[in-house]
């Protein structure tokens, strides 16, 4: 009993050494390409129109995601790496615009006329109307006579005039 | 007898005030990408505009006057030089030698400056680029690109000449062929 006791508490003791030290050795390792590429993947190459940096198959993006890697084994954080890619090469670099100033058109603009569209589409789609049936009036001469009597009553007025 | 007519249902609208909100926000947003279309249209600086002031900071080891930024207005009655190029930049490689001859050449009349602005480049490879041709003129980093902004450069490398007076006088796009070229410009000015 005793002896088990002892080997559980050994065993015990042995993970939670295992958890505590496990951290400090994960820090210890070189960023990986997926966590290069989870930054890249934000910026755009400041030099090739519209290709994001993780894909940019150009020896300048390769040095660029050297940088970024070199950062992240420094112990920055993605926020830290996009505000240098910014001050050195301008907020285009960002996949998406930083919200201040007019840039926030980007945002607010598209949603808007989306919400503009729908609104005039539904207001339109209710005053459309089915054809409706109007029961055709007929003219008191085109009546079928109700009484022989009227019908020829009114054949002779109408030779008379 | 006739069958009493319908009146035709009132038509409700859109109020007038919103469709004048929307018209004018339609009208604005035309505003906006007529001028952003404008701007892209304007190509780079040509020759006779008048520079606007900047500040290029300096990599260290290549001051100027002890300076570690460089400010345009400060070099007024000079000839300025100012090289946009790239580490990565192939046809940059071709100009390199022939703009520190030249810049070796008029360093000591006092009368021209050689800047050069490293155009989204990562520092180290700059630096090694920098060394590989031995340049020594002031050059640094074109922070933020706001100086190939301000002359709307296509690509690099780009060198624009400026008077004495600030006034842009000659665009050299891509690398330059020969030092006769680039002495060519600055005689020019130098003799005005």
């Amino acid at each position: 009993m005793k002896t088990q006791l002892h080997f559980t508490f050994f065993v015990l003791l042995i993970v939670l050494a295992g958890v505590l030290v496990a951290p400090v050795l994960a820090q210890g390792q070189p960023p990986t390409d997926d966590d290069v590429n989870a930054v890249a993947r934000q910026l755009y190459c400041p030099v090739c129109e519209n290709t994001p940096l993780d894909v940019c198959p150009t020896q300048a993006c390769a040095q660029w995601r050297d940088l970024i890697r070199s950062m992240l084994a420094e112990g920055k954080n993605e926020a830290e790496i996009k505000q240098y890619f910014v001050d050195n090469y301008g907020a285009r670099v960002l996949n998406e615009p930083p919200r201040e100033g007019l840039n926030w058109l980007v945002y607010i603009v598209p949603p808007l006329v989306i919400l503009v569209g729908a609104v005039i589409l539904v207001r339109t789609l209710r005053t459309w109307k089915k054809p409706q049936v109007v029961p055709q009036v007929e003219s008191p001469r085109a009546e079928a006579p109700v009484d022989d009597y009227v019908a020829r009553l009114e054949e002779e007025v109408r030779k008379k005039n | 007898m006739t069958a009493a007519t319908e009146e035709p249902p009132i038509r409700r609208g859109v109020p007038l005030w919103v469709q004048i909100i929307i018209w004018i926000g339609l009208l604005g947003l035309l505003v906006l990408v007529g001028i952003t279309l404008n701007k892209r249209e304007q190509g780079t600086v040509q020759p006779g505009d008048v520079i606007p002031d900047f500040t290029l900071p300096l990599f260290s080891g290549y001051e100027y006057a002890g300076q570690s930024g460089i400010k345009l207005s400060d070099l007024s009655g000079r000839v300025v030089v100012l090289n946009f190029w790239a580490s990565w930049c192939k046809p940059c490689e071709q100009e390199a030698a022939e703009l520190q001859e030249a810049w070796k050449y008029y360093e000591p009349t006092g009368q021209v400056v050689f800047l050069g602005a490293d155009y989204v480049d990562t520092e180290p490879e700059a630096r090694v680029y920098l060394q590989k041709y031995g340049i020594t003129f002031p050059n640094g980093p074109d922070m933020g690109t706001r100086i190939s902004q301000l002359f709307r450069i296509q690509g690099v490398p780009e060198t624009y000449f400026i008077d004495k007076t600030g006034v842009l006088r000659y665009v050299q796009v891509g690398p330059f062929s020969s030092l006769e070229q680039i002495q060519a410009q600055i005689d020019l000015l130098l003799s005005e």
